[in-house]
């Protein structure tokens, strides 16, 4: 287990992503993410914790900017490279099919 | 705990197997394996009309499935004209120094006297092997095999890294793991090559990514423009390379240390890289016949895919499929969603139950009675 424990059980704040690798620029929302919305996260190998505020709505299972990326910036999960950037993504920003493009297809 | 065989394979359970060389002994290997406890029969519509890479690759999994240290002797069931001898996989499974007894139909003069002569056999070799006793053995012996299927969007995040950190912890500790599905590797072939040892191994794995993506094309499917498909990227999955990130992941980080083709024998330390489909029975059925004991497999929706001769032990994504498939699925990896555990927690339970299993207990999947078993094909047959 890990997390704050809150007084009377339970956990103080909520996970709401997560990131595979330390050398990963995204994470991986759990939960939906409200826009503007304060959020912490785990970086699960080393089990640092990250705050980040999201600047617009990231559904469950998609990815939030973990800092902010210039347009052709590789993005990383699972610590490689799973495409480049096609506009500029600030940190917090929803990153998918609208701002991400693959390099294999 | 396991049983130690005569060439040194240490196998996790001590069945007797009857094995049908082809379609048309199938039915008479089931009716000579029924209800005699200790024996089990593989199933299958294959052993004859094969064209060439067919042919080996049949034959290979029939004697590798023999082979496997989880059997304790075969008796094989021919019928007397097919491609695939009796004799040929007699011969390849004696190679490993264990028991095998022939009974072929045309021989025995029809099927009634191939099953009394088959019954008489496999009810001795069941007394003998029931003499076998377990013994405290490495956990280096293990060969474990990865599988996913029924994947939902949580399977890149919870289970699959799960299971990734088990296979690393069993490397660690001098095991071998197994990473296949070969079209689950397009888009992120390129960095699994990287991670082969040598040059040899890199150009095999590009080359079998290759092959299935020109079958693939030829049939008019482009597997590479087709992913991730309109659910994946619903579901939150943006690119292709992601999505087989996410696939591979289960095989965990470590180098790649051979790269074999279906079925072939796994013998090197370390991480092994095995050409198979994405079909889950074809896949574990290869793996197992590659030598793998027990094969760890991860899903969002839940399957009761098993295997004959192996357990199989199934670790769901999401707790919701582990409360409704609660008799196909043995570990909840769901906790990494909702923040309980990191997928290296969830990686230790898995390697308790592994331990746990590797000695006897049973999984879900073996006591569903799923004797699955099917064989990869690539040509059809003449």
């Amino acid at each position: 287990m890990y997390g704050i424990p809150a007084p009377g059980g339970g956990y103080e704040v909520e996970r709401k992503f997560l990131v595979h690798e330390p050398e990963d620029n995204v994470g991986v929302a759990v939960k939906d993410i409200a826009g503007g919305e304060n959020v912490e996260g785990i970086i699960m190998r080393g089990r640092d914790l990250i705050t980040i505020t999201a600047i617009e709505p990231v559904p469950f299972g998609h990815k939030i900017a973990l800092e902010d990326m210039a347009t052709g910036t590789e993005v990383k999960r699972y610590g490689a490279n799973m495409g480049v950037t096609t506009q500029p993504i600030p940190k917090g920003a929803h990153v998918h099919v609208h701002n991400v493009r693959s390099t294999r297809c | 705990m396991g049983y130690v065989r005569p060439n040194g394979k240490v196998g996790v359970r001590n069945h007797v197997l009857v094995l049908p060389t082809v379609s048309c002994s199938a039915h008479t290997a089931v009716k000579i394996a029924n209800r005699i406890k200790g024996a089990v029969a593989l199933y299958h519509e294959h052993g004859c009309g094969h064209m060439g890479p067919d042919l080996d690759r049949t034959k290979r999994t029939l004697i590798g499935m023999g082979t496997n240290p989880n059997v304790a002797s075969v008796l094989v069931v021919g019928l007397g004209c097919e491609q695939i001898t009796p004799e040929d996989v007699a011969r390849g499974i004696a190679a490993s120094g264990k028991r095998v007894e022939v009974v072929v139909i045309q021989d025995a003069h029809g099927v009634r006297n191939a099953i009394r002569t088959g019954r008489r056999l496999v009810r001795e070799l069941v007394a003998e092997a029931s003499q076998a006793e377990r013994t405290q053995v490495p956990v280096s012996s293990l060969i474990l095999g990865t599988e996913c299927g029924g994947s939902d969007a949580m399977s890149g995040v919870s289970a699959n890294p799960a299971v990734g950190a088990l296979v690393d912890k069993l490397i660690n500790v001098g095991g071998k793991g197994i990473l296949s599905e070969t079209p689950e590797f397009i888009g992120a072939e390129h960095l699994l090559a990287e991670r082969a040892c040598c040059d040899r191994e890199r150009s095999l794995l590009l080359g079998f990514v290759h092959e299935i993506e020109s079958i693939a094309h030829e049939a008019g499917e482009d597997i590479r423009g087709a992913q991730p498909s309109p659910g994946n990227m619903a579901g939150g999955l943006t690119t292709l390379e992601e999505k087989s990130l996410g696939c591979i992941r289960k095989g965990g980080t470590h180098q790649i240390q051979a790269v074999i083709d279906y079925a072939e024998e796994v013998t090197e330390s370390g991480l092994t890289v095995m050409n198979t489909t994405g079909d889950d029975i074809r896949s574990i059925s290869g793996m197992v016949a590659g030598g793998s004991q027990i094969v760890v497999f991860t899903t969002g929706r839940g399957t009761p895919a098993g295997c004959a001769i192996a357990p199989v032990i199934k670790i769901s994504s999401n707790s919701r499929a582990f409360r409704e498939m609660r008799d196909c699925i043995d570990i909840n990896a769901g906790t990494v969603v909702e923040g309980k555990e990191t997928p290296y927690e969830v990686a230790d339970r898995i390697f308790d139950l592994v331990l746990r299993v590797a000695s006897g207990k049973k999984t879900k999947s073996e006591l569903l009675g799923q004797n699955d078993f099917a064989i990869d094909r690539i040509l059809p047959t003449i």
